[in-house]
């Protein structure tokens, strides 16, 4: 133990072990982010036609999601653990009262009005289903019983489709892989798993049947981009021509063509990727790709080295979902994905999607800084 | 330890690296997506996008302007705008567009039902070239979707007076008629180019460099004399009035330069407002039609026969009783002339002598007096619809064609040509192309075709024509010597020659001593018993001269005795 805890004075600094047990912030992941967001905001800063008022906006955003990483950072995993249900429960609460009151915005019924705030409850579903996962899951030794898999899948279904009504598709599938992570990482037996990959299949004629008519033709757009250009595919018609226009180099920090003169869809929220393909070329967006796979190899990292179960898994699922985030709205952008509206993480404009995503990294934050005081 | 993991259910971290591995297989694999899109696609993709936001538009440029030869002007382009709208933007139940449609003076229901018919398109036209003053009303209403296109309209304030010669542009300015339309690439210039950079609603942005400079219209200057212009539409337009006439030609020659001084026709239509005229008054007759030129034609045979040596100025030839017979067709004149020479021959128009002698020439000999005069070619002037007078083959030539054409028959001609043929009579036996444009150099692209002599000769005899004893004694003017002939024939319709249908014509030259102009006047069918090219056409000739001389500043070459005394004293 002793010698483990020299093995740190060694390679870590005063400051370091200040920073990182002191206030538990984990200063690599905190530098990672907070490049990952500082190239948000230039590209914004592009792609919102140099608007100086809505740069502030994001950066007030930014900065209350900070807070909010922050807090969640100070808190110990072990009473996130006895707060999940409880956060579970409320989230599917308002998930349905979303359905009943909810404020409609853009065709979809996402937003609760509270008294001083707009919320949409899924960001908090994004929260609560590997926290209430990892939870459940571990309350039993691994790998889990055929029984707890069926009630952990529902606990995935249910919100899942809850959010999927709305309708978001994005969230939906976003919290559907990150309980399933959560699953696969817990050591669910390979035949199940070999199972479910032959089911999966079979349920597509049912999710197409429960889809609604735009989301079906998004699906029927991605299949063929060229079939209706000015209308179900101009987005991502609009898209790869300014991803291509880029070329390897890119046209430039506010150059974009594509972009600058409004050809470019939702350029600075779902689309903000071709803005920066465009600009950056294809060495900027590989430099972000590879940043991205950093930042989230930084959490995969924690969760190797967290001591609990609980704390593994939902390291695990946070870690992983921020990729899934990220391969999703590439994916969705570069057409190889139907577009169903995922951002792109802490770089697209929109302050909801960051607070959750920092308050991720903050559980992922507290899991690693409060991990030694937990061994014996 | 492995059995204590095993009780706290610890979490195999190779399950941990494999999601981690399929994710980073995931992330690859955009990339390579990418490397598709930014580095294989790279061309179609750009071309797309270039596609999208360039546009060459074209930068408009001023039409050139027609001028007269001392400068008037004859055809002039004036900026105006027009009114288009996107149907896509504009409200069709827009209270505006109710304004919009009393500006412009058409009714509001016409835009709507065309917003409603093209409303897949971005831009449609409401009302071409408005005039300045109602554009800027339109400017004023500001409605969204509403905008103003500069353009050229075209403006001819010489009118109906000068129409059939310039012409008139269609509403993209684009020459459709006339010297308008010969002129067109010099005077429609060539619209420049700029790269235009437009966003996604298709307002224009940035850009602007120049891809191509615009060459603007040039001006022409034309060989017209606006006042003799003005003269002879009013003469012509008189005597077409006054004999109650189908319509009528003039063409005024420089028979120096072969320059066109003036031409007109009746009827005329209003090129600034073309479309209310019927399509066949857009012609320009003394062009486009051609007519038998019947006895215009007879200084041609004369001086083909003093050419052959046959005949000479003091050659008798009997053309008595006044007729006789050819193929069974008798050839008439109005009275028995007895023996006459060839001065007589034109002064009273003898058919009878006119054919005797076609018959002593040689078909060649004949046919050569009439090409040698221009009257089987081209003028040279370059006129849309030019026609050309036909002249049949001489080997198919009978007796009684050969004596026919003597007197002005079976062979046709345009006013044009004929002007161009007396010029040759006028300027000494040198045949030169008819030009429109001002041409200041002497043109040294004429041939001559006949000696000075000869010519002299022939126009001598013409100049009796116009005295006493003469057919034309109406085209004299006073203090001028005159040279010309008259023509009257039967006009040739469907169903053969015409008992009461007349073409009249003068042809004449001034002054015949020191000749510079050469005019034909035409006047197709005037009603009435006077028909007689000498009562009908050659006043318009007097007419017309008497003032050009004047304006022309040319020197009388003929006081009468008593004036020449009293100065003298």
């Amino acid at each position: 133990m002793s010698s483990l805890f020299n093995d740190r004075q060694q390679t870590q600094g005063l400051i370091f072990r200040i920073v990182s047990h002191g206030i538990h912030i984990d200063v690599l992941l905190l530098l990672g982010l907070l490049i990952l967001l500082s190239v948000g905001l230039m590209v914004l800063f592009s792609a919102g036609g140099r608007d100086i008022e809505l740069l502030l906006k994001q950066l007030m955003r930014a900065g209350t999601a900070f807070m909010i990483l922050f807090f969640l950072a100070q808190i110990h995993p072990d009473r996130m653990r006895n707060l999940a249900y409880w956060v579970y429960g409320l989230g599917l609460i308002l998930l349905v009262a979303v359905l009943v009151f909810g404020h409609e915005g853009k065709g979809a019924q996402r937003w609760l009005h509270l008294v001083f705030f707009r919320f949409q409850p899924s960001e908090l579903m994004k929260l609560a289903v590997p926290l209430a996962m990892s939870t459940y899951l571990t309350e039993r030794p691994l790998p889990p019983t055929a029984l707890r898999l069926v009630i952990g899948l529902l606990m995935i279904v249910v919100p899942s489709f809850l959010i999927a009504k709305q309708p978001d598709l994005g969230t939906s599938l976003l919290i559907m892989s990150s309980g399933l992570i959560v699953l696969f990482i817990s050591g669910i037996r390979w035949r199940i798993i070999l199972g479910f990959i032959i089911f999966c299949p079979l349920v597509f004629p049912i999710l197409w049947y429960i889809m609604h008519a735009y989301q079906r033709q998004r699906v029927l757009t991605f299949l063929n981009p060229e079939s209706d250009p000015l209308g179900a595919s101009y987005h991502i018609i609009q898209s790869k021509i300014a991803i291509g226009s880029g070329g390897v180099f890119g046209r430039g920090w506010l150059e974009g063509t594509q972009s600058h003169l409004e050809f470019l869809p939702e350029r600075s929220t779902d689309f903000i990727f071709a803005v920066i393909a465009e600009e950056f070329g294809l060495i900027g967006v590989s430099l972000l790709l590879f940043w991205y796979l950093l930042v989230a190899g930084r959490g995969i990292f924690i969760a190797i080295q967290a001591q609990t179960s609980f704390s593994r898994l939902l390291a695990g699922s946070i870690s992983m979902t921020f990729l899934v985030y990220v391969f999703v709205n590439v994916g969705m952008v570069t057409g190889l994905l139907p577009v169903v509206g995922v951002p792109l993480p802490l770089v697209s404009y929109g302050g909801t999607s960051m607070v959750t995503i920092l308050a991720e990294f903050g559980i992922l934050m507290s899991i690693h800084t409060h991990r030694r005081m937990m061994v014996p | 330890m492995k059995e204590q993991k095993k009780t706290l259910g610890y979490v195999s971290v190779w399950r941990l690296h494999l999601v981690r591995f399929i994710l980073i297989v995931l992330v690859s694999g955009l990339g390579c997506r990418l490397v598709y899109i930014q580095i294989l696609d790279i061309d179609f993709l750009r071309d797309q996008g270039v596609a999208r936001h360039i546009r060459k538009v074209p930068i408009a440029v001023h039409r050139g302007m027609i001028l007269d030869r001392y400068g008037e002007p004859l055809a002039i382009s004036t900026p105006v705008y027009s009114v288009w709208l996107n149907p896509q933007e504009v409200d069709p139940n827009d209270q505006d567009l109710k304004h919009l449609a009393e500006i412009i003076g058409i009714r509001v229901s016409g835009i709507r039902k065309r917003i409603a018919r093209y409303d897949k398109r971005k831009f449609i036209y409401i009302k071409r070239l408005l005039m300045p003053e109602l554009s800027a009303k339109v400017r004023h209403l500001n409605i969204a979707g509403v905008g103003l296109q500069r353009e050229y309209k075209r403006y001819y304030p010489t009118g109906e007076v000068t129409s059939h010669l310039i012409g008139f542009t269609n509403v993209d300015d684009v020459g459709q008629e006339g010297l308008e339309l010969v002129h067109n690439h010099v005077l429609g210039g060539l619209p420049g180019l700029k790269r235009m950079i437009r966003d996604s609603h298709g307002s224009y942005v940035g850009g602007g460099e120049q891809l191509r400079a615009a060459k603007i219209g040039q001006n022409i200057i034309l060989s017209i004399d606006l006042r003799l212009q003005y003269l002879t539409y009013q003469a012509l337009k008189s005597a077409v009035i006054k004999f109650h006439a189908h319509s009528g030609t003039a063409v005024i020659l420089d028979i120096n330069t072969g320059e066109v001084l003036a031409m007109v026709n009746q009827p005329s239509f209003n090129p600034n407002n073309s479309h209310s005229s019927k399509i066949s008054n857009f012609r320009n007759r003394a062009v486009t039609d051609v007519f038998e030129p019947g006895s215009t034609v007879k200084p041609f045979i004369v001086a083909g026969s003093l050419e052959s040596g046959k005949f000479n100025l003091t050659s008798k030839i009997d053309t008595r009783p006044g007729a006789f017979k050819v193929g069974g067709h008798i050839i008439k004149d109005s009275r028995n002339y007895g023996e006459i020479n060839l001065s007589t021959l034109i002064q009273k128009s003898s058919n009878v002598a006119a054919s005797k002698i076609a018959l002593a020439l040689e078909p060649e000999e004949l046919w050569q007096s009439f090409s040698a005069f221009g009257l089987t070619e081209a003028t040279g002037a370059y006129f849309p619809g030019e026609a050309i007078g036909n002249m049949p083959d001489p080997q198919t030539w009978q007796r009684l064609d050969r004596a026919a054409l003597a007197y002005g028959y079976g062979v046709t001609t345009t006013s044009l040509q004929l002007a161009r043929a007396y010029s040759v009579l006028a300027n000494g036996g040198i045949l030169r192309p008819v030009s429109f444009l001002k041409t200041d150099e002497l043109s040294s692209m004429g041939r001559r075709v006949y000696s000075t002599n000869v010519m002299k000769q022939v126009l001598t005899m013409m100049e009796k024509v116009v005295q006493v004893g003469g057919t034309a004694q109406k085209a004299a003017v006073t203090n001028y010597t005159v040279a010309g002939k008259t023509g009257t024939i039967k006009k040739a319709t469907s169903g053969g020659y015409s008992d009461d249908q007349y073409i009249s014509s003068f042809a004449g030259v001034i002054p015949a001593k020191n000749p510079r102009l050469s005019m034909v006047i035409t006047v197709d069918s005037p009603r009435g018993n006077r028909y007689y090219g000498g009562l009908v056409a050659a006043p318009v000739f007097s007419e017309v001269m008497t003032i050009a001389m004047r304006l022309l500043d040319i020197a009388p070459d003929n006081f009468p005795i008593a004036d020449i005394k009293l100065m003298r004293k």
